[in-house]
């Protein structure tokens, strides 16, 4: 199965999106921005500001109510197999009856194709994913027999494998130690160096100091946006966290 | 002990119902595996309960019952997958209104009938030892094609049932995937009407399953083991049935639900003395541990150092 392809400096562009869980009242004000290859964008925001809502409407786990997420002016749903989401660990089902290897396979499966199973290519792209996470030779066990920060390259393996173009990583940071946090650093470098999109909702500031080259600030709507260098300032952060945040500038 | 199996056997309808349980216990074993991972334990319920009307009607009608009990099925599917989709009323509680109604609605129809409690015993808890040798072959059938909509779609519906999220950022119609396991539970709750009943079919599709799960951490593996205790709930149950003149469906779900009981006791790993075994040995594994966590150092990922 061919999947289609976007240019290599294909944007992502986020027009007017209006998202929400459905059934629930809480909706984000439309969202507009677009970011090009190669960039990491932070979404950040206090709790419940809808950081985890834009990125599932971008992940298409949420409809959009309104407007469009395209990726070089193509709907981003286009591209399935090349959008990877890394969940947050405790939004994942550790008793499932699966390998690590299995979880990086499913990372393949619009590849893959309807009524086949996973040949030696998407194989060998899962088990190359896994040694670049430090588990090579770890495939065939449980998801529940690793260690937390083993658990999270488990699933930015399944990123890896799935060669993506934009890559949606949901509170990345939270209860990961250093060594972990170093891989992870790694990784998010390495998508951006393939010219991936990084889009990564977290509320960590100093990571997003260190790790980000756009920055998004919610508060149930789009409070700033643009390089993070010019976006993480006092005033801002202060019009998105409102007293919250002592600002250290 | 040889008198257990061949006693029975020499009659021909035991055969007959002794080919049906096997095929219901191998049915319910596989399509059990999914709907228990999947959580849709009380979906599944609800649709037991509302094929029931689709039974009755057949039954009053004199056309087959298994065509009856697909129709509904099958509209049923599709309501439960259009209710779980809006989200608009809780979901739990719109089930156990709604079809709990078709359920009356069922019991209502066919209480109309003279000798209704007869007919009624035979829908809900089954009937298996009047089954003719072509209502076997018709279960036959619906193990075959259900094994091959699973066997194709797997892939699919395994990654549906870990990660939703998953499959729908890879741009699957999670909403078809799950109307098309809730039809292979309708098919399946449809087969086994005459072996265990309408009301005991789900106890038959969740108990191997999860007793499946406690033994193995592989879904090929735990679908086969669930396939294997279903079948062989149904043949061991049915035998028990015969000689101790109980009631065969309620029999076999016993059964299953022994070796069920049997696993959470015995199990490998996740059994209750294997954990007890666990936690006596409880620095031995903490040591474990501390070896499987170690720093990647592979190219491209810096260790601890870095």
């Amino acid at each position: 199965m061919t999947l289609p392809t976007a240019a290599p400096d294909a944007r992502l562009a986020l027009r007017d999106v209006v998202a929400g869980y459905p059934g629930s009242t809480f909706e984000l004000a439309p969202v507009t921005f677009e970011v090009g290859p190669g960039e990491v964008v932070g979404i950040i925001g206090p709790n419940g500001a809808g950081k985890s809502t834009l990125l599932k409407a971008v992940a298409g786990v949420l409809p959009l109510r309104e407007g469009s997420v395209a990726l070089g002016g193509r709907p981003l749903r286009d591209f399935g197999g090349r959008l990877a989401f890394v969940p947050q660990r405790e939004d994942v089902r550790w008793d499932f009856p699966a390998t690590a290897l299995d979880v990086v396979l499913m990372g393949r499966n619009r590849d893959v194709g309807w009524l086949r199973r996973p040949g030696r290519h998407d194989r060998a792209l899962a088990e190359e994913a896994l040694a670049r996470m430090g588990l090579q030779g770890m495939g065939n066990r449980h998801i529940s027999e690793f260690s937390g920060g083993q658990q999270q390259r488990i699933f930015l393996a399944r990123a890896l494998a799935q060669e993506p173009r934009v890559v949606l990583l949901d509170e990345p940071f939270t209860g990961v130690d250093a060594a972990n946090r170093a891989v992870l650093h790694e990784v998010i470098r390495g998508f951006a160096r393939a010219g991936a999109i990084t889009l990564v909702a977290t509320h960590d500031l100093d990571e997003v100091q260190e790790m980000t080259t756009s920055l998004a600030c919610i508060n149930r709507r789009l409070v700033a946006f643009g390089p993070t260098s010019e976006t993480f300032t006092p005033d801002n952060l202060r019009a998105t966290f409102g007293g919250q945040v002592a600002v250290f500038a | 002990m040889i008198d257990f199996f061949a006693d029975p056997l020499q009659y021909p309808f035991l055969q007959r119902a002794l080919a049906e349980v096997v095929i219901v216990g191998v049915l319910c074993g596989v399509v059990g595996t999914l709907v228990v991972l999947r959580g849709l334990a009380f979906i599944g319920d609800a649709l037991a309960h509302a094929v029931f009307p689709g039974v009755v009607i057949a039954y009053l009608a004199g056309t087959s019952i298994l065509g009856g009990a697909m129709v509904f099925g099958a509209l049923t599917a599709l309501g439960i997958g259009m209710l779980t989709r809006s989200r608009r009323v809780s979901e739990d509680t719109a089930i156990g209104v709604v079809f709990v109604a078709f359920f009356a609605v069922g019991i209502v129809l066919i209480s109309r009938q003279t000798g209704f409690t007869r007919d009624l015993g035979a829908l809900l808890f089954g009937s298996i030892l009047g089954i003719s040798t072509s209502d076997v072959v018709v279960t036959a059938v619906i193990l075959v094609v259900v094994l091959a909509v699973l066997l194709l779609f797997l892939k699919e519906l395994a990654m549906v049932a870990f990660d939703s999220t998953l499959a729908r950022t890879l741009g699957y119609p999670v909403f078809w995937l799950d109307l098309l396991l809730l039809m292979l539970v309708a098919a399946t709750i449809v087969a086994g009407l005459q072996a265990v009943g309408n009301i005991l079919i789900l106890a038959l599709i969740v108990t191997p399953a999860a007793a499946a799960r406690l033994l193995t951490d592989r879904l090929g593996r735990m679908m086969a083991l669930s396939a294997v205790i279903g079948a062989g709930s149904g043949a061991v149950g049915l035998l028990v049935s015969y000689h101790a003149g109980t009631s065969a469906g309620a029999s076999i779900v016993l059964t299953a639900t022994a070796a069920f009981l049997l696993s959470v006791v015995l199990a490998p790993k996740h059994g209750v003395i294997a954990q007890a075994c666990l936690r006596r040995r409880g620095e031995h594994h903490e040591h474990h541990a501390h070896v499987v966590e170690d720093a990647p150092t592979a190219e491209g990922v810096p260790d601890r150092a870095s």
